[in-house]
């Protein structure tokens, strides 16, 4: 065990990864001797060489384009968004090429599409967005998004070696604001399975992402006022654990999805509509949705702060709901 | 950039400065009229099929146009890679996709994808074929990315893939050829351009004479070459291919024909394009073309050829009853392969 970020966990598990498999290689903007715009792959070029590690034009098209190719040539590449923002620069590739490729023709697309996500750095419109909804939407792809530095690593592992295309979101937030202790063993964390922060009985908040710790602060306030809240990490969007949302629905009967996207067509009208379908008779009261306000996303601290949810407002709404 | 087509001879020796390959035998000039041929009577069949309503959506016809994916098929080495787009039937026969597999294919049928998708749009990766999808573009960078494989592992093979004029205005197409290009990869692109995209005339969507001067912008060859010559598309494509093998990089080729039919087979392109057009290219047709250098070299005679067609069709009889004994694809199978574990 070491103690160390979700930058550098997430930084062992690809080192790892291409240890053990000459497969697999990375591509993206900056990558290489710069070491990529938030030093995620900085030492890499040292260690894999140029062929491993390729720095490619500015062209998020081609970057997945390619990382397709290869992939159907067996290879296992990764290729870095350098801001998650600029992945709808590739979106025809990923929701036409990429994500039906196996179902159309039945070949395996092994490729890992990872990126700096999200907000709260005061990035604005263009270096802090959340874009799972775009691609949630569509079949064939994988999307996972860790909260904690023991996932970040054990997703992308998982990620890598999986014969599906997966987009890994990792949020930028929490890139150096978290660490805790990391094996330094080989592990995967499952692609698919969410993970229980935090045990309550009064009410459920489904999030995933730098929400989980908005959410696990936001329960510990409530405590004060005897609300028990569980708290619920997804991990993975898609595919969804629909039974750890069902099962913990079960229990509390109340449900608050909490995403950082914007609310409309967010991930969170799905996930309200699959509880609203399968776990109907358990609620006590409407699902709740806490999001980000329909608009792009603010640069200034005082906007950016009015934008996002945060422990307050999330609060606010567990106290109306456990009222209702 | 030339702007008429260069002669095989002048085109292979920019490529191919150092060693001379050996020439075209009389027997492969033989194969070349029979894929031309078989090319053109399973389009002719599919087309007549489609009539019956028992082929449907689209049905991208190449006819004149045959040569292209013949001679730049016939010229890859058995284990190089390549992925057609549209009117690329011709590549896909010449590359082992045998005929009873495109009828089940365009017939919706069990094989090879059970009705999931139409048209060109399956591969074989055992066979070293990518699928197209319709959204232009983004074929480049994706068989660039196989060339990068190639190149990763240190193999000497060589991806290859098309586009039409009209493919050439996307910025995926530019991004494609720029990144194969920055990395020198294996990679060889064809422009098939035949003059028209679905209704728009190439003057319409860009103001250059010669589509392989877009080339020049990435700083690799730009070759012009006669598409409804079969002889001169396979040595330019022959030329291309070794020097990716060689290391040597991508090569774009531009070759110039005729769509002497609609964009799809609902479409009656004499409603926009001007009837002289269809005239001229008729004369050139790059089968008529072919077969008479060979007869005139002697080395078919007419009643080989009128042979050579009687087999085709029996080939094709034949293919036509196998396809139509697979069952057609399974609505209850949809849900099967989104993803690996399903």
């Amino acid at each position: 065990m070491a103690v160390m970020t979700y930058l550098e966990a997430l930084r062992q598990g690809m080192w790892e990864e291409m240890e053990k498999d000459d497969r697999v290689f990375l591509l993206g903007e900056d990558i290489g001797a710069y070491g990529g715009a938030f030093k995620v792959t900085a030492g890499f070029l040292e260690k894999f060489g140029e062929k491993r590690v390729i720095d490619t034009p500015i062209s998020e098209a081609a970057i997945v384009g390619a990382a397709m190719g290869a992939a159907l040539n067996g290879m296992r590449p990764v290729a870095e968004m350098q801001f998650i923002d600029f992945i709808a620069c590739a979106f025809d590739q990923l929701t036409n090429m990429v994500s039906s490729t196996r179902w159309r023709w039945g070949a395996s697309v092994p490729i890992v599409v990872r990126g700096p996500c999200g907000g709260g750095v005061h990035g604005g419109p263009f270096h802090s967005q959340n874009v799972e909804a775009y691609f949630f939407h569509t079949p064939g792809l994988k999307i996972v998004e860790p909260a904690t530095a023991y996932d970040a690593k054990g997703l992308i592992k998982a990620a890598i070696r999986d014969d599906d295309p997966v987009l890994y979101f990792e949020h930028k937030f929490l890139y150096r604001r978290i660490k805790e202790d990391v094996p330094e063993t080989d592990y995967v964390v499952p692609i698919g399975k969410a993970a229980m922060r935090r045990e309550g009985g009064d009410v459920s908040i489904i999030t995933y992402g730098a929400m989980v710790h908005t959410a696990l602060e936001a329960a510990s306030g409530l405590e004060a006022d005897g609300i028990q809240a569980e708290v619920i990490d997804l991990r993975s969007l898609a595919p969804l654990d629909e039974e750890a949302i069902l099962s913990s629905v079960a229990k509390t009967s109340r449900a608050i999805i909490l995403h950082e996207d914007q609310r409309r067509g967010g991930i969170g009208g799905e996930i309200a509509a699959i509880i609203a379908e399968k776990a109907f008779e358990h609620l006590d009261g409407p699902i709740v949705r806490v999001a980000s306000l329909d608009t792009p996303v603010p640069y200034s601290p005082a906007l950016e702060e009015a934008f996002r949810p945060n422990a307050e407002k999330l609060s606010k709404a567990v106290r109306d709901l456990v009222a209702y | 950039m030339p702007s008429t087509p260069r002669r095989r001879a002048e085109a292979a020796a920019t490529l191919e400065a150092s060693s001379p390959p050996p020439p075209i035998t009389t027997a492969q000039k033989k194969e070349l009229l029979y894929w031309l041929k078989l090319n053109r009577a399973l389009e002719t069949r599919l087309a007549n099929l489609f009539k019956q309503g028992r082929v449907l959506g689209g049905l991208y016809r190449s006819l004149g146009q045959e040569a292209i994916s013949v001679g730049s098929g016939y010229a890859l080495g058995p284990d190089d890679w390549y992925a057609p787009v549209i009117r690329n039937m011709g590549t896909c026969l010449v590359r082992g996709i045998p005929a009873r597999i495109l009828i089940s294919q365009y017939m919706a049928r069990s094989v090879p994808v059970g009705g999931r998708d139409n048209a060109l749009h399956f591969g074989f990766l055992d066979k070293g074929m990518v699928s197209t999808i319709s959204p232009l573009g983004g074929l480049v960078s994706v068989m660039a990315g196989v060339a990068l494989g190639f190149k990763l592992r240190g193999e000497r093979k060589v991806a290859m893939t098309y586009s039409g004029d009209g493919q050439t205005s996307t910025g995926a197409w530019h991004e494609g050829v720029n990144f194969a290009a920055a990395q020198k990869l294996p990679f060889v692109l064809f422009i098939e351009n035949n003059g028209w995209a679905y209704s728009t005339p190439v003057a319409k969507q860009c103001k250059l004479k010669d589509l392989a001067g877009r080339a020049k912008a990435y700083g690799i060859p730009g070759e012009v070459v006669d598409g409804n010559d079969v002889l001169a598309v396979y040595e330019v494509t022959r030329a291309a291919v070794e020097r990716a093998r060689r290391g040597g990089g991508p090569t774009l080729i531009e070759a110039k024909t005729f769509r002497r039919l609609g964009h799809s087979e609902h479409d009656d392109a004499r409603r926009y394009v001007p009837a002289s057009c269809f005239e001229e290219w008729e004369r050139k047709d790059p089968i008529d073309r072919h077969e008479k250098l060979l007869v005139g070299e002697g080395a078919v005679g007419r009643e080989e050829i009128s042979r050579l067609e009687k087999r085709i069709e029996a080939e094709l009889d034949e293919a036509q009853e196998w396809a139509e004994a697979c069952p057609p694809g399974d609505p209850a199978t949809l849900l099967q392969g989104v993803f690996a574990e399903e």
